[in-house]
């Protein structure tokens, strides 16, 4: 119940900001248009802790920015790599066990991954990752990293 | 004030396109599929990261700028899993990354 009426309110004020038009038949689509979402969301079967993770919400804002920083660092270590005459890459493949036990933690992380320049998760399964790195230090990094204990809080207890 | 704002602007915008181009020039040296992958997302990351801030700040506190945020959360979203369907796809087709150890004449440029 309670994510149905977190989802309508998010797709409600999803409408109104896309739209910018406040009459009150148009609002009023909105409206019936979100609980509606969110019923067909329910009947699918979707609306559901990994469906629509609000109990995320607060930690994401102490993750992300962390998220961000790591993105702009890893993209200017690329971007010197691309432009060194030498081009001094060390393509790595490397395979790791993920310590998340939720999905939904599994998915950030290896997302995590793949944003940040330089690291690319091929292969995503419960127990096992397999990340393709562009340097060797850069793959390697990404066993028992820093981000995976990051992203072990930020899903919390499954 | 309004000076200040279309500075920092301007700066993220030559910035974001400088790592656009970057990373195009990257996805031209780089000798594989998958390090090619990694030249790309320097673009869509840092490239339209910043592109889209100088953007934000162009427009002000408007709804311009709400679009321009939930543009930039969906590139958060779907850029890497696409990354990842379009790697993983690649690798399961059979094609081999070249590696390191197994290719000591990786100078080619």
């Amino acid at each position: 119940m309670i994510y149905g009426l977190s989802l309508s309110a998010c797709l409600f004020a999803f409408w109104l900001l896309l739209s910018g038009y406040f009459e009150a038949f148009l609002v009023a689509a909105g409206a019936g248009s979100s609980v509606a979402v969110a019923l067909f969301a329910h009947r699918m079967k979707v609306l559901d802790r990994e469906g629509h993770p609000i109990h995320l919400s607060l930690r994401a804002l102490t993750y992300w920015p962390w998220l961000g920083i790591e993105i702009i660092k890893s993209a200017w270590n690329v971007s010197r790599i691309i432009l060194d005459p030498k081009l001094p890459i060390s393509p790595t493949l490397v395979r790791f066990k993920p310590s998340q036990r939720t999905i939904v933690g599994l998915v950030t992380h290896a997302n995590s991954i793949t944003l940040t320049p330089g690291t690319i998760t091929v292969e995503a399964n419960e127990g096992e990752f397999l990340v393709h790195g562009l340097t060797k230090t850069g793959a390697q990094g990404c066993i028992d990293s820093e981000m995976d204990r990051r992203v072990t809080r930020f899903e919390g207890r499954a | 004030m309004a000076g200040l704002v279309d500075i920092a602007s301007w700066i993220c915008l030559v910035a974001g396109g400088f790592f656009s181009i970057v990373g195009t020039i990257g996805l031209n040296r780089m000798p594989d599929f998958f390090t090619r992958m990694h030249a790309a997302s320097v673009t869509d990351t840092l490239g339209a990261g910043l592109v889209l801030l100088g953007l934000m700040l162009q427009a002000g506190w408007t709804l311009v700028m709400v679009k321009l945020v939930f543009l930039g959360l969906l590139m958060f979203f779907a850029s890497p899993a696409a990354a990842h369907a379009l790697a993983k796809a690649a690798l399961a087709r059979g094609l081999k990354p070249r590696l390191h150890e197994e290719d000591p004449s990786s100078k080619r440029s």
